[in-house]
């Protein structure tokens, strides 16, 4: 998958393991760095498709072997766009808890979605039937994308 | 990289130093582990160092609650020690920095246990 990076597009198909979570991790990071984005701003990008592909190995699959995750990486002028696919039962993101409320705060899961949602400039969910697609997209500034 | 941990006592202190990832199949169950056998040992006084920590997903987020939270319904305190500025912010943003009893000097954060 590294060597992809050099291209504007890429897609990958891949299983249901935390294998996978982190080639995804480090193909973004790539991205990242190739979209021009500063030091501070490539872990935050890294992590939020970390955890889109945490959430869609952990809870979408299910480390089910018989289902597969895609990802998806583009850069346009404007934007980093990462889309993260399953196999799941689906995800409701308005049925998801606040981790910030303070009946929330001491639990032990539930904050992938909103580091995601802090890190992003977009998150967008869309149900596929089955499965959910997050398409994560962080705005590059004219300087990095050279125009 | 893994994460790695290593045990001492100072002052009836158990000092957890971590280093490497605290992920979701990394560090996050060595975390649970150790906190578990230190309990179970009558070691409720823990003060975990993340100087080494290069990186924490929302999974080892969670580890550290659980953990604290674990410890403190055991009856004892589990204090951080030595937060990265990554950890910190993600600590601040998901508005947990004021939950657990952050510390960035060891002699002091010993001498805070009761």
């Amino acid at each position: 998958m590294a060597d992809s990076t050099d291209k504007p597009r890429a897609s990958f198909t891949l299983d249901s393991t935390l294998d996978s979570v982190n080639k995804i991790e480090q193909t973004a990071e790539q991205y990242a760095q190739r979209a021009g984005f500063d030091e501070d701003t490539i872990p935050h990008i890294a992590m939020a498709v970390r955890e889109a592909a945490v959430n869609a190995v952990l809870h979408g699959n299910a480390y089910d072997v018989n289902k597969h995750i895609t990802a998806s990486f583009e850069t346009t002028p404007a934007d980093l766009v990462i889309r993260i696919a399953d196999q799941g039962p689906g995800l409701d993101p308005s049925s998801l808890p606040d981790p910030l409320a303070p009946e929330n705060i001491l639990r032990g899961s539930g904050r992938g979605i909103f580091l995601i949602r802090a890190f992003m400039d977009e998150v967008n969910f869309r149900q596929l039937h089955p499965g959910t697609e997050l398409t994560l997209i962080k705005h590059r500034t004219p300087a990095q994308s050279g125009t | 990289m893994s994460m790695k941990v290593s045990t001492r006592q100072v002052d009836g202190v158990t000092i957890l130093d971590l280093s490497g990832r605290i992920t979701l199949g990394e560090g996050s169950v060595t975390i649970r582990d150790a906190v578990r056998d230190l309990l179970a040992k009558g070691q409720s006084k823990i003060l975990l160092n993340l100087g080494d920590i290069s990186y924490i997903d929302s999974s080892g987020i969670g580890e550290l609650v659980s953990a604290f939270t674990t410890v403190k319904n055991a009856g004892g305190e589990l204090k951080l020690l030595n937060l990265t500025k990554k950890v910190q912010d993600l600590l601040q943003i998901t508005k947990l920095y004021t939950v657990f009893d952050i510390k960035d000097d060891e002699a002091s954060a010993i001498s805070s246990f009761k």
